[in-house]
């Protein structure tokens, strides 16, 4: 079971969170000007990293606040975390 | 009663202590500290089990958790029946009743023995290869065959009435294993002052001091010395010793599952105890001193009763007094054989050759056997052995430098030691994710790299001298700890040897005939590993799990090294050329019972019922679970069954007035100034103009544009929305809203609060609604006029405060009445009796289903399955088309959401008026057609409807709204169909004229 760094909260076991899926892919400011592949490659396509990671978290049974989370995915070392909307430190890449 | 196999004194047993215990019904004794093997060796029992495939005659092999051979089930009662037990573990107490496991109907004679005369027909794949056709025959023929043949024990009869416990725990530093390095760093880490847990897998701790009556540490016996350092650790509050306890499973972050067996050793149970006791301890740093485990030889005939590890030799005989032989060979490439036979021949066993496969070897242990008087051979090697029950003989012949086999001679023997060298015990530092290292030297994998807070010290480090494994676990602990401490040990002991062999003996037998076993418990030999390199198998762990070798319940603790051996020789490489098969968790078997804990029957899951809940108990409600709720499924009246009582709740419903508990709906409130920008982004609805006090029918895709979630939203002030869910949706609906609040629109000032447990929701439906609720209600006018279908009012009920939808999920004119949970069931029971009068009828989920299906309103999850968009629900009329963005508009503009041949809802009726269709079946065009059939679509819900008389089915059909009038068929099992006519999906008051009442 992982500890995962809730920024707000600090170290809490992974029972209390729930995946969020790849971080950084932002929802596009005007859909509709984008074409079809380009909407689907933002509705399916998720890189596989095997490695440095950056993933979503949610506190959901803490703080309930989604925030961002550098892992790797070959070893589950976490190397740190960030709030939501922040850009990923030079130190977690 | 016979001590016949019973040292004269000594070892760790309590000779004061007698206890009677059964083995396959024979009444046998034993002493206190006995192991089951112990004290079936101390009675001369030599045979404990049958092979799996093979059903070979076999033996104890070893004295600890490794053991292949001797599984047993340990029965207390009827319930209590644990199979599968190691008998090397099973401490014996009073009235202990074990039997063996794998023989039909005995041990000594056994019908299944017939597969070792025939095992030239088993050979490795045999089962891949054999029972391959016809298809189907696996699952319901040949396995459960094999299965009963083989039975490695056997399922207990009843629920397990045992308690199992969970507890957490947080330390700075876990030492596993007990054992020199293990004690040393407890000692080194302890004095930190730090929270230190040191765990064993045996009753005792000390690992291979316990039995070591030769060394002495810091001037002392090496005994006496781990008697004090327990005494020492256990005087420290922040030490937490535990004995019978196994670290089972190495997780990320250093969170380790450690199993206690509380009371499995008493022999009554202190009811107040758990069975066992899961500790899930989540540790700063580990010092993993887990030992390493003796290597068997590879040689033919290699499996039979009275063919053991050297070193479990020695233990039984120095720790158990237990006597394993009376005349002994001893087949070794390491000096660590010597000392077994030694302390055999010190307690009169006749040693009667030793045979060493090394050419040249040297040192103390050899000149003390020499002194001795053994007979040492060197350069030899064993190429056989005879005894059906028990070991009669071993062939043992020379071997040259090259290799050549000669000079065979028998020797008559019962007892035959192998000591083939040793292996770590890696195990938990490779499920660690640890790298690990082959070492040249020691021919063994140690470990290398660990990315997690581990150090391994000792043993399990390749580290074998008493003293450097004391040394190397002191400064693993004061490391572990954040320190830097050294200790040098002052050791007398006997210089360890790192002496082994990998792969199978040289021997001058036929080679197609001869069986040299790997795999003791799968039954895998060197000539099946030899078999499958021949066939083509190159990857290791295709060839592990091709030959099975490994993957017993013992998880190749002592076949893993060998088998490398055999497949370097076998494919020309070298051992890391090979590869390595992962390690997993658990380390050895762990009951279930310690990852359910006190989750079950009740506990389980949790249980979440309605404010009305008792009320429909009293009424005799039959329930249903949806999700963790309880919900009413239908009220039966004396004698009905389920179709009566639905029968009669729905026509209440349409000739009169229902009442149902509809509160384990969803709801959110979401207020804020941004309230209604939000909303408009979430569903695909337009909310901006809809009016303070009127209600919408909500649809939530997911940005793939697929149905997520649908329900009533009212608006109750302009920065207030009252929004309801589908009942499992309600999570899942405020975890999507959450997130895209938080992260996408963090600008928006909008708040969204989970209100489904503050509101009761009682819905009342049917032409009696209004009559029924008007003399209730202050603040509110129900008329038609004021508050019409889709509108909602704050008002009073029954004094009490409530949120009044006029909303409708029957089609006929209802209300939901939604007050504070605390309030509920008191306003349903006066709701019920002002209700009385017009023939109020309680109605549940069934019912409520069938009298929306026969308005063809979707159920989320049951009309829609993930792939289903608004327009194939014949929802577009929901959209809010001039909106510029919701959360799965672009989708919707997709081509292949826009397919005229998308499957569409639409109704079925039977053909003959009559049949039922079931839910789930496939519709086709031609029912003659050959099989696979081309599939049109699928029935998602179907009902006999009581307002019409007749079926109705609603189904998701491709390109269905063309269809309307249509015949097509649904094909059922034996051949048969059923004709059904397309219609559309609104079966009842298409108009809405009784919604609108
Ligand atoms: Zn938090």
């Amino acid at each position: 079971m992982l500890l995962i760094p809730c920024p707000y909260c600090g170290e809490r076991p992974e029972l209390e969170f729930r995946y969020g899926g790849q971080a950084h892919i932002a929802r596009p400011e005007n859909p509709a000007a984008l074409s079809e592949e380009d909407w689907a490659g933002f509705l399916y396509m998720r890189d596989n990293e095997k490695g440095v990671h950056a993933e979503r978290w949610r506190h959901v049974h803490g703080c309930a606040r989604f925030f961002n989370v550098v892992r790797d995915t070959t070893t589950d070392r976490i190397l740190g975390s960030y709030k939501a909307g922040e850009t990923r430190p030079e130190t977690l890449r | 009663m016979s001590d016949a196999f019973r040292t004269a004194s000594g070892g760790r047993i309590d000779r004061a202590r007698r206890l009677a215990f059964t083995f396959d019904g024979r009444a046998l004794t034993g002493f206190a500290g006995d192991t089951l093997a112990s004290a079936l060796i101390a009675n001369g029992v030599h045979l404990v089990g049958r092979s799996f495939k093979y059903h070979r005659p076999r033996g104890i092999m070893s004295a600890g958790s490794d053991e292949p051979n001797a599984l047993v089930t340990v029965i207390r009662d009827r319930a209590r029946q644990a199979p599968n037990l190691r008998a090397t573990q099973v401490e014996i107490y009073e009235g202990l009743t074990a039997i063996s496991q794998n023989r039909w109907p005995s041990l000594d004679f056994d019908i299944g023995g017939i597969n070792d005369r025939v095992s030239p027909l088993l050979p490795a794949g045999f089962y891949y290869k054999t029972f391959m056709w016809p298809r189907g025959f696996w699952e319901k023929v040949y396995e459960p065959r094999i299965r009963a043949a083989a039975g490695l024990g056997r399922v207990p009869e009843g629920p397990d009435p045992d308690r199992y416990l969970q507890r957490n725990a947080h330390c700075e530093v876990l030492v596993i294993g007990s054992g020199p390095a293990g004690l040393a760093a407890a000692l080194a880490a302890a004095e930190s002052g730090g929270r230190v847990i040191l765990c064993d897998e045996q009753n005792e701790m000390g690992g291979s001091l316990i039995a070591d009556h030769t060394s002495s540490i810091a001037g002392k016996p090496a005994a006496v010395w781990v008697a004090e350092t327990l005494a020492q650790l256990t005087a420290m509050p922040r030490v937490t010793l535990l004995p019978r306890t196994t670290a089972f499973g190495y997780y990320p972050h250093n969170h380790l599952g450690l199993v206690e067996r509380v009371t499995d050793h008493l022999a009554t149970p202190d009811p107040g105890q758990p069975r066992e006791r899961l500790w899930q301890v989540r540790a700063k740093e580990v010092v993993l001193a887990s030992g390493a485990i003796e290597r068997p030889l590879t040689f033919p005939d290699n499996d039979r009763p009275g063919i053991m590890l050297a070193d479990a030799a020695h233990a039984y005989v120095t720790r158990y007094g237990a006597i394993p032989g009376g005349r002994a060979v001893l087949a070794t490439a390491n000096d660590s054989g010597y000392r077994a036979a030694l302390a055999l021949h010190e307690a009169g066993v006749e040693i009667a050759a030793v045979a060493d496969l090394r050419q040249a070897p040297s040192g103390d242990w050899l000149d003390a056997a020499r002194r001795a008087g053994l007979l040492v051979e060197t350069g030899a090697t064993v190429t056989g052995t005879t005894g059906r029950m028990r070991l009669a003989s071993v062939s043992l012949a020379r071997v040259d430098g090259e290799g050549g086999v000669g000079g065979t001679r028998e020797i008559g023997c019962d007892l035959l030691l192998m000591a083939g060298g040793w292996t770590p015990s890696v195990h938990l530092f490779s499920q660690s994710l640890g790298k690990l290292r082959f070492d040249e030297t020691l021919q063994a994998y140690v470990p290398g790299a660990a990315p997690q807070r581990i150090r391994v010290a000792g043993a399990a480090a390749g580290i074998y001298d008493l003293g450097s494994a004391l040394d190397s676990g002191f400064s693993a602990g004061a490391a572990a700890a954040g320190g830097d401490g050294k200790r040098n040990f002052v050791v007398v002991a006997a210089a360890a040897d790192t002496g082994s062999v990998l792969g199978s003996l040289p021997h001058d037998r036929d080679p197609t005939k001869v069986r040299a076993f790997v795999d003791f418990q799968n039954d895998s030999t060197a000539k099946d590993l030899k078999l499958a390199v021949r066939e083509g198998f190159r990857s290791v762990e295709h060839v592990k799990r091709y030959t099975t070798t490994g993957m017993a319940t013992d998880q190749g603790k002592t076949s893993n090294m060998p088998m490398l051996g055999i497949l370097s020789e076998a494919q020309g490489k070298t051992i890391p050329e090979v590869g390595f098969t992962t390690f997993r968790p658990p380390y050895t078997p762990t009951t279930f019972g310690n990852f359910a804990g006190t989750a079950r029957g009740e506990q389980f899951d949790p249980v979440r019922r309605t404010p009305t809940h008792a009320w429909a108990v009293s009424q005799g409600a039959v329930f249903e679970d949806v999700g963790l709720w309880k919900r009413a499924r239908y009220f039966p009246q004396r004698g009905e069954d389920m179709h009566a009582a639905v029968l009669r709740e729905c026509r209440a419903v349409r000739a009169g007035v229902g009442i149902f508990d509809g509160s384990t709906l969803g709801k959110i409130e979401v207020v804020g100034p941004d309230a209604a920008e939000f909303m408009n982004r979430m569903y695909v609805n337009p909310w901006t103009k809809l009016g303070t006090g009127r209600c919408r029918y909500g649809i939530m895709l997911r940005e793939d544009g697929f149905v997520m979630d649908d329900g009533v939203v009212g608006r109750l002030a302009p920065d207030r929305f009252h929004v309801t869910t589908t009942t499992g949706g309600a999570a899942a609906v405020l975890n999507m809203m959450e997130d895209y609040l938080q992260t996408e629109w963090p600008d928006l000032r909008v708040w969204l609060t989970s209100a489904t447990e503050q509101w009761a929701v009682i819905a009342v439906q049917g032409p009696a609604a209004r009559a029924v609720l008007e003399p209730l209600v202050e603040g509110i006018d129900l008329s038609a006029v004021a508050l019409p279908h889709m509108a909602l009012a704050e008002g009073t009920i029954c004094g009490v405060p409530t949120r009044l939808f006029r909303v409708s999920f029957t089609g006929e004119l209802g209300f939901e009445i939604n007050v504070p949970s605390d309030y509920g069931q008191a306003v349903w029971e006066a709701v019920y009796a002002a209700g009385i009068p017009h023939g109020i009828t309680p109605y549940g989920t069934e019912s409520m289903h069938v009298l929306r299906a026969e308005k063809g309103f979707i159920i989320v999850g049951q009309e829609t399955d993930g792939t289903v968009t608004p327009d194939d629900a014949g929802l577009t009329w929901a959209v809010g088309k001039a909106k510029p963005d919701f959360v799965g508009k672009r989708s919707l503009s997709r081509s292949g959401m826009m397919d005229a041949n998308r499957k569409q809802l639409v109704g079925l009726m039977s053909a003959d008026n009559v049949t039922v269709l079931e839910e789930g079946v496939q519709i086709v065009a031609d029912p003659n057609q050959p099989v696979p059939m081309s599939v049109l679509g699928h029935v998602t819900s179907s009902y006999l409807s009581p307002s019409l008389g007749h079926p109705i089915a609603l189904a998701l059909l491709a390109g269905g709204r063309a269809r309307h009038g249509e015949t097509l068929h649904v094909p059922m099992p034996g051949g048969r169909s059923i004709a059904v006519q397309v219609v559309p999906p609104v079966f009842y008051d298409p108009e809405g004229t009784r919604l609108n009442g």
